[in-house]
């Protein structure tokens, strides 16, 4: 059984229609999951509905064994999920280290330990610690973003889109960190556009299309299928 | 020399020191409404009336206190009563958003929604006060008036025009300063004032950090409501207090928060005491003092006073639909009503 699953998940926002037909999306302990597929394919759909931001008519949602269908997205965090959601992501107004302490906000422990963790993972973030996020770029952002999420120390990290809007040498060197972070035992679902970067670092890859798994792999199978490559890669 | 003395020191008398106490008492009055409207995203118009209940229990206290002889003179027992209207004026906060403003949040009513509410909650303050108070002229100004007179200043300096510093004015610019600083360290350095700021920035973002929105909000409004009260009773020491002035003096405060962006706390602080200063300023008549200014017989005969003191609050509007027109954030940037 996987560490994180979301199996057989079918449902759509406020009762309107089914976005999601019995998709499931399941990411192994310290491994990375990655959710591609054509724009509508209900990929943020699928990652929302594992955090539970999506009210599921059948399906279930399971962490390290434990059914969490029932659990909020907030009791989800408490669980042990870390989300970043693609937009927003960051509170502009707060400094890069008040953005961190807000990330640990349900921690009653010391953080400190955790945040130097953070801060040698992405080391610009210690030199602009005093500066508001709102003043960072893209990039930049997006790392206080990402370690907003890792002050809860989740053994799960979920990531909407991580690198969109930033250059193509921001987002190498945010995959490189993403890396990193599933080295040290984290589990990494993520949604992305940049289809080919991604399932170049992925050990498992969902292909959504109308809501519905197309295909499902290990990233490299994905990568040297022809079909997946015809229709979803470029060629 | 002693012409520009005279001349300064009349202004100082008339125009800056009174505006100073009154831009004190504003920028107070507006922090509250700038945190109300930055965490719960609404203008509150029941503000001013939260002002008056507040200060309205603290001078029921004040009389108790007087009745049974306490005295912190020479400093008025206002400050004795001040911590009682508080508790009033957060149970009065706690139980509306409780009865009727948490309805509404659970809702997802549209801002304009909740300032209507508000409008509403205002006019029932207002009733309240009244009849928890009456709506008389009440002077609450006991212990030493005078921290020195015109007369002794006069005496002091051989000036031909004196200055007069009221207890009331250094007692206001005082607490303000203690109070201000307490706010603003609250909402930097503590936990929880951090995940109020957090929470004004991003809610979605706060609510996925585990920040308890009720709890936001809950201290949103005791710290709207003390800050009320505190204005409350300063305005009331340093004038009097009429519920009536109370209602009024909204239209300044909600001036003093647009005008230095709402949502920013420090821009409610300047707002204050540039509304503060333009009414005064405004409404002075500057006859005396230019005639210690000008060269004799250049002197113009009439008051020179640009508006009457009856329009004090035109002076507030006109900036406020002028910032609205121009710089609709404000000084400090804050968000758009």
């Amino acid at each position: 059984m996987s560490f994180l699953a979301g199996e057989n998940m079918t449902g759509g926002y406020g009762g309107g229609a089914d976005i999601l037909h019995d998709c499931t999306i399941a990411v192994e302990k310290g491994e990375i999951a990655v959710i591609v597929g054509p724009n509508g394919a209900g990929k943020s759909t699928a990652m929302k509905a594992v955090f539970g931001m999506l009210p599921l008519r059948m399906g279930r949602v399971t962490l390290d064994g434990r059914d969490i269908t029932g659990l909020s997205p907030q009791d989800r965090v408490r669980a042990g999920m870390g989300f970043v959601p693609q937009t927003s992501n960051v509170f502009v107004n707060l400094t890069v280290e008040e953005n961190l302490e807000m990330g640990a906000f349900i921690r009653e422990d010391d953080i400190r330990p955790t945040m130097e963790q953070v801060f040698s993972l992405f080391p610009i973030l210690a030199e602009k610690r005093r500066q508001p996020a709102g003043e960072l770029s893209g990039g930049q952002r997006q790392q206080v973003a990402v370690g907003r999420a890792l002050m809860t120390r989740p053994k799960v990290l979920m990531l909407d889109e991580p690198t969109a809007g930033v250059s193509p040498i921001v987002m190498d060197e945010l995959f490189d960190r993403i890396i990193d972070i599933a080295r040290t035992g984290l589990s990494i679902l993520m949604v992305e556009q940049n289809a080919r970067q991604a399932l170049n670092i992925a050990d498992k890859g969902y292909v959504l299309v109308g809501g519905r798994n197309r295909f499902t792999d290990t990233g490299e199978a994905l990568l040297a299928d022809p079909e997946v490559r015809r229709s979803f890669l470029g060629g | 020399m002693t012409d520009f003395l005279n001349a300064f020191v009349l202004l100082a008398n008339f125009v800056i020191v009174p505006a100073t106490a009154y831009g004190a008492q504003l920028a107070l009055g507006a922090l509250g409404v700038t945190l109300i409207y930055s965490v719960l995203r609404f203008a509150n118009f029941a503000h001013g009336d939260t002002m008056a209940f507040g200060t309205a229990v603290a001078i029921l206290f004040i009389w108790l206190l007087q009745a049974w002889g306490v005295s912190i003179a020479p400093l008025p027992t206002a400050l004795l009563a001040l911590p009682i209207g508080i508790l009033g004026a957060c149970a009065l906060a706690l139980g509306t958003d409780r009865l009727v403003y948490r309805f509404y949040r659970r809702q997802r009513s549209a801002p304009v929604v909740f300032v209507m509410v508000s409008v509403g909650v205002m006019f029932i303050y207002n009733a309240l006060t009244r009849f928890l108070i009456g709506v008389d002229d009440r002077r609450i100004d006991d212990g030493e008036r005078f921290l020195f007179t015109v007369a002794q200043f006069r005496a002091a300096t051989g000036l031909e025009q004196g200055l007069a510093l009221r207890t009331s004015q250094v007692i206001t610019v005082v607490v303000m300063v203690i109070v201000t600083a307490a706010v603003f360290w609250f909402l930097q350095k503590t936990r929880t004032g951090k995940s109020m700021r957090a929470y004004s920035d991003n809610e979605d973002l706060a609510l996925l950090s585990g920040i308890n929105p009720d709890r936001v909000v809950r201290i949103t409004w005791l710290l709207a409501a003390a800050l009320a009260t505190i204005a409350g009773v300063l305005y009331g020491l340093d004038k009097s207090f009429r519920p009536f002035t109370y209602f009024q003096i909204l239209l300044p405060i909600f001036a003093a928060a647009i005008v230095g962006g709402i949502g920013q706390p420090f821009g409610a602080i300047a707002g204050g005491f540039i509304i503060a200063f333009a009414e005064t300023a405004f409404t002075y008549a500057y006859r005396g003092f230019l005639g210690y200014v000008l060269p004799e017989g250049w002197v113009p005969p009439g008051l020179v006073q640009l508006l009457s003191t009856d329009y004090k609050f035109a002076v507030s509007f006109i900036i406020l639909v002028i910032v609205l027109l121009v710089r609709p954030t404000g000084i400090f940037r804050g968000r758009v009503l």
